[in-house]
């Protein structure tokens, strides 16, 4: 009899160490609370694992499973595609600390043979893995995050100076379906500011010129231009179906009405404004779970008069601040997809270029806004013109 | 009295010589108000109406909170507090 190989000897060893499980009762454990980790990697879980199971791949195991499973004291059973793997990985486990660690005899194939539950996730493709790659090391975000990118639906009302670096970074990012709205053309005077259009584009739809852009960068996404000038009668249709709204517009007929649908029809409203040298961002958002916010009505009830809000057309703005201020509302935007991190609900940052400052303010909402308290009965889309253009004049 | 700092948005600068803060004493914002009143009438014709009242479409803050919900015009500043004018602003494009 030839000795055992030192494989053998330190497979026994494990299996003297780690109990063994057959799939059904791990099936039960799981149900009963216990975490049920798939250590095999992404080709193999892309054929079928149990639901529900953690899938953490052997390799990054140990960096990621605290993170998983923070309570060491929660029961962890383990599966590979044949027990064996699982069984190194089980070790480990107990090494970190986790008290009671099982692996499943026969693994997956006896998992699914045995007519157990199985599931197809969803994973990412491997053009997408290389391209989201970066996404991919944070655990805040990994491949469930970076899936629900790609399935968000955003929509950028305004394709021009805050519009442009959103849709840019919402394209990189992977947001699956991005929605453009904006009826002008594109005008030299733009490119000051609108990156997301081209000196060869002149004359041509923003929303034409923004999706030849993002589809250059990013052509597995899909872009929906809505070349046309958003009103009462046409807000809900197209508001329909996003996941959030990014309001990059630049007048204030337009922000309240992006409001009004917004609080309507619950959707978070990601807000971006700019005057000059310095800009405004929140989230208005008052279905947010976490934290009662205000809608845009409770922190202006009424916009200005015309003659004491002159427009970037009249009174200019410094080209680059478009760039910050979109730039923090694409990162708002992630984080509510993602659902990560503290939105900017409740919270305004105001950015003033010159000095180079940035104030955290807070916002509360009104408890007699007759368009967000609660138990309000939608009163109804206004003519958002005279609203504006009579705003200071009395009631 | 408090010494306290009034940041002036960009749009109301030109009504104070282009500074965008303000040093001055005062109490309470109300006494801001009034002070910068006698000041500069045309940046407090922006900010409150023709009765004192703020108007609609301007906040403003004490050390970052606003003070529709910590006292309004009444509301006492403590020595080198921050009070913000913020206006809504519609640019976008």
């Amino acid at each position: 009899m030839s000795e055992p190989s030192a494989k053998d000897r330190r497979l026994a060893e494990l299996r003297a160490r780690i109990p063994e499980i057959e799939p059904a009762e791990a099936l039960k454990l799981q149900s009963a609370g216990a975490a049920l980790i798939d250590v095999r990697e992404a080709d193999e879980i892309a054929q079928g694992s149990p639901p529900g199971a953690l899938r953490l791949g052997r390799g990054f195991l140990e960096l990621r499973v605290e993170e998983a499973v923070p309570d060491k004291n929660r029961t962890v059973v383990v599966t590979c595609a044949g027990g064996v793997r699982s069984l190194f990985a089980a070790e480990s486990l107990a090494s970190l600390g986790y008290r009671d660690v099982r692996s499943i005899r026969g693994g997956f194939n006896k998992w699914k043979n045995g007519g157990l539950p199985v599931e197809v996730p969803r994973t990412l493709t491997a053009q997408e893995r290389e391209r989201y790659g970066r996404h991919l090391l944070m655990p805040e975000v990994g491949e469930k995050g970076q899936l629900r990118l790609l399935d968000a639906r955003v929509l950028l009302v305004g394709a021009g100076g805050l519009g442009s670096p959103v849709a840019l970074y919402l394209a990189a990012a992977g947001v699956g379906t991005i929605g453009l709205i904006d009826f002008d053309v594109v005008d030299r005077s733009n490119l000051q500011r609108q990156i997301v259009h081209t000196d060869d584009r002149v004359g041509t739809p923003k929303v034409e010129s923004a999706r030849k852009t993002l589809l250059g960068l990013n052509p597995a996404i899909k872009v929906v231009a809505h070349e046309t000038r958003l009103d009462s009668t046409n807000v809900e249709s197209i508001f329909d179906g996003y996941h959030v709204v990014v309001d990059g517009s630049d007048n204030f007929a337009t922000r309240y009405l992006v409001n009004d649908a917004c609080v309507k029809l619950r959707i978070p409203n990601v807000h971006g404004s700019i005057f000059r040298f310095e800009g405004q961002v929140s989230v208005f958002w008052p279905a947010y779970a976490k934290r009662r916010g205000p809608c845009y009505r409770c922190v202006y009830p009424e916009p200005p008069p015309p003659e004491l809000a002159p427009s970037c057309a009249e009174a200019g703005v410094l080209g680059v601040l478009p760039g910050v201020i979109g730039l923090l509302e694409a990162v708002e935007t992630v984080k509510v997809i993602l659902g990560i991190g503290d939105p900017l609900v409740g919270r305004l940052l105001h950015y003033d270029a010159l000095p180079a400052r940035i104030s955290e303010l807070t916002l509360d909402a009104d408890p007699e806004c007759r368009y967000c308290r609660e138990g309000a009965v939608f009163p109804g889309y206004v003519d958002y013109d005279v609203f504006c253009s009579s705003a200071g004049q009395g009631p | 009295m408090s010494k306290v700092t009034v940041r002036i948005p960009t749009a109301l600068r030109s009504f104070v010589g282009g500074a965008d803060e303000i040093g001055l004493e005062a109490e309470t914002v109300g006494r801001v108000i009034s002070v910068l009143a006698d000041r500069h009438r045309g940046l407090i014709e922006r900010v409150c109406d023709a009765e004192g009242r703020v108007r609609p479409f301007v906040n403003l803050f004490v050390d970052g909170k606003n003070i529709k919900t910590s006292g309004g015009l009444d509301t006492p500043l403590a020595d080198g507090a921050v009070v913000s004018i913020v206006p809504a602003v519609a640019g976008g494009r």
